[in-house]
C-alpha cells in the first residue's frame, strides 16, 4: 500500500518525523504539532535577533534540480533563523550537468557533513528516491517533486487558514485552477482532509481537473460561481502558461473570463472568506488587482508564514539525528 | 514519575510566594531598582511569576519565555510537545529584569533563558527568583531570591503542578532543570 511505504521512510520506528516528503500518511496530530511549533517561530520577526540557536553548527543544503529563487530563499531564511549554516546547490549548473549521477551528488555533499537536504526536482518521486538512499542521520525535505507533492507549501497554507479561521472542522475550502498539474493542490487536498475540514472543492475547466479527482476526497465544480458559493477559504492556483501552449486552454483572457477572481465573483463566498495564492501570481489571469490587493487577500502573509512553517519542519526532522545518545 | 507524593499544597505555596515577594522587594531596594519587569519561564515559572506580578502590582505586562529552542540539549531531546511562543511585550533594552522559575537544579534552564532574553535586547540587570532551590548545580548560576531550599537526592524529582490548584509533587525519576 503506497501510504505504508511512505510511512516507512518518513517516520522513525517510534513515530517521529525524519523526512518530510509528502502529507500522505501523516496523522492529524503530527500536522497539528507542526502548526503549533510554527507559532513560536511566527513571533520571531518582532524581535531584534530574529533567530534561535536550536540548529547552530548544523549544515543544511538546498539541492535544487529545478530552479526556484523564491522557494529556495525561504528555505534558506528558515535554516538561517535556526542558526544553521546553509549550502546552495543549483544542480543545473553543477557537476550533474557534466554527467554525475543524482546519488553521487548526494554522497559528495554528505561527505561535507550536511545533515539535511531540501530537494526540488522536476521528476515526481525524486525526493523519495533520495530519502531511500540517504545515509543514517540525514533528513530529506521535499520542496516540490514533479506533479506529486509540495508538502511545505501545503503546511504554510494550513497555517494561514488556522491563523485566520481558527478551527478547521467547519470550513469549506475551494481550490481553483490547474489541479491536474499542481503538486501544491495535491498536498493541500491531503492536508485539508487530514485536518478534518467540512468540504474541499476543486474548481476549474474539465481539461485541468484530473478524472480521478473525486478519489482525492473532493467535490468537483466546473462553474466558478457554484464552486465559490458559501466557502470560507479560496485558494487560487497559478496558471502555467505552458498549459495554453499544449492546447489545454484557449487563452489567458478566456481563463480569466471563466475562472478569474474578481470582487463580484467573491461576493458569493462567505462575507469573511479569505483569498490565498501560493505565488507567483499572474495579475489579470487568476485574479484582478482589486482582489489581490484587497482586504480579503492574505497572500503576503502566506509568504512570511512560509518561513515559520519551514523552520518547524526542519527543527522536527533534525531532532532525530542523535539516536544512540543516552537521554 | 513513580512513587509520587504531594509535598506542598496551594495555600502553603502561596505563603512561600508572599515571603518571596517580601525578600524580592528588599533585594530590589538594596540595589535601587525601582522599575523591574518580570519574566516567567514556561510552564511552572510562569505560574509563580503571575503570582509575583500581581503582588508587586507591576505595570508592565508579564513576560513569558519558552526556552525549548535555546536548550543546550535541543537536538538530543527535540521539540517540547507543549512548546508555545515566547512573549515579551516590553522593551528589554536597559531594563532591570526579574526572571522567575519554579525549580532550579543544574542551572541549564536559566542559562538558556538568559540567552533568550539577550536576543530580545540588552538588559541592565537580571535578578533570579525561584520557588524551589534543590542543589545539583552543573553551572555557576545561583538564585537571588528563593522560596524554599530543599536538598533532594539526585534520583528525586520535584515538580510544580497547576495552575489551579498549585501543588508541589516529589517523585523518583531523572529530571534536569
Amino acid at each position: 500500500m503506497a501510504s505504508h511505504r511512505h510511512n516507512d521512510i518518513q517516520l522513525t520506528p517510534d513515530g517521529r518525523l525524519r523526512h518530510f516528503l509528502t502529507i500522505q500518511g501523516l496523522s492529524r496530530e503530527l500536522l497539528t504539532h507542526i502548526l503549533d511549533i510554527a507559532e513560536s517561530f511566527a513571533a520571531l520577526p518582532g524581535r531584534p535577533v530574529k533567530k534561535v540557536p536550536a540548529l547552530r553548527g548544523r549544515v543544511i543544503t538546498n539541492l535544487f534540480f529545478e530552479n526556484s529563487t523564491r522557494t529556495r530563499t525561504t528555505f534558506e531564511l528558515a535554516a538561517k533563523r535556526l542558526s544553521a549554516d546553509v549550502l546552495n546547490f543549483n544542480v543545473s549548473t553543477s557537476a550533474t550537468a557534466k554527467g554525475e549521477t543524482l546519488l553521487d551528488t548526494l554522497r559528495n555533499i554528505e561527505a561535507m557533513h550536511s545533515e539535511m537536504f531540501v530537494v526540488r526536482h522536476s521528476q515526481s518521486g525524486a525526493a523519495h528516491f533520495i530519502a531511500r538512499h540517504a545515509a543514517p542521520g540525514v533528513s530529506i525535505i521535499n520542496a516540490g517533486d514533479g506533479r506529486h507533492a509540495h508538502p511545505t507549501q501545503a503546511m504554510l497554507d494550513m497555517f494561514t487558514i488556522r491563523r485566520h479561521k481558527g478551527d478547521f472542522t467547519p470550513l469549506r475550502v475551494a481550490i481553483v485552477g490547474d489541479i491536474l498539474h499542481s503538486r501544491v493542490a495535491r498536498s493541500q487536498i491531503l492536508a485539508l482532509n487530514t485536518l478534518g475540514v467540512t468540504e474541499v472543492r476543486v474548481v476549474g475547466p474539465r481539461t485541468l481537473i484530473p478524472t480521478e479527482a473525486r478519489a482525492l476526497g473532493v467535490h468537483v465544480h466546473h462553474d466558478l460561481e457554484s464552486g465559490l458559493r458559501d466557502v470560507d477559504v479560496i485558494i487560487m492556483l497559478r496558471l502555467q502558461k505552458e498549459r495554453m501552449d499544449g492546447a489545454l486552454l484557449p487563452s489567458e483572457e478566456e481563463y480569466f473570463r471563466l475562472y478569474g477572481l474578481t470582487n463580484e465573483r467573491l461576493a458569493v463566498a462567505k462575507p469573511d472568506a479569505i483569498v490565498m495564492h501560493p505565488g507567483p501570481m499572474n495579475r489579470g489571469v487568476e485574479m484582478d488587482s482589486e482582489v489581490a490587493d484587497g482586504p480579503r487577500s492574505v497572500i503576503l502573509q502566506q509568504v512570511s508564514y512560509g518561513i515559520a512553517v519551514r523552520m518547524a519542519v526542519m527543527s522536527l526532522c533534525m531532532q532525530t539525528h542523535a539516536e544512540g545518545v543516552e537521554a | 514519575m513513580n512513587d509520587r507524593h504531594t509535598f506542598m499544597q496551594h495555600d502553603a505555596i502561596l505563603d512561600l510566594v508572599d515571603g518571596m515577594t517580601h525578600l524580592l522587594r528588599r533585594h530590589l531596594e538594596d540595589r535601587d531598582i525601582r522599575d523591574p519587569a518580570l519574566i516567567g519561564i514556561h510552564t511552572g515559572g510562569a505560574w509563580i511569576a503571575r503570582e509575583l506580578h500581581r503582588r508587586l502590582d507591576s505595570p508592565d505586562p508579564l513576560g513569558l519565555l519558552d526556552i525549548s529552542f535555546y536548550r543546550d540539549d535541543f537536538t538530543r531531546i527535540g521539540v517540547n510537545p507543549q512548546v508555545r511562543p515566547s512573549q515579551i511585550d516590553f522593551d528589554v533594552e536597559e531594563r532591570d529584569i526579574v526572571l522567575v522559575d519554579d525549580v532550579i537544579q543544574s542551572g541549564r534552564t536559566i542559562r538558556a533563558a538568559m540567552n533568550e532574553i539577550f536576543d530580545f535586547g540588552r538588559p541592565a540587570s537580571i535578578t533570579l527568583v525561584t520557588l524551589i532551590e534543590r542543589g545539583g548545580r552543573q553551572l555557576p548560576i545561583q538564585p537571588d531570591v528563593v522560596g524554599l531550599r530543599l536538598p533532594l537526592q539526585p534520583h528525586e524529582h520535584i515538580q510544580l503542578q497547576g495552575p489551579d490548584p498549585l501543588t508541589l509533587e516529589i517523585g523518583h525519576r531523572g529530571g534536569d532543570t
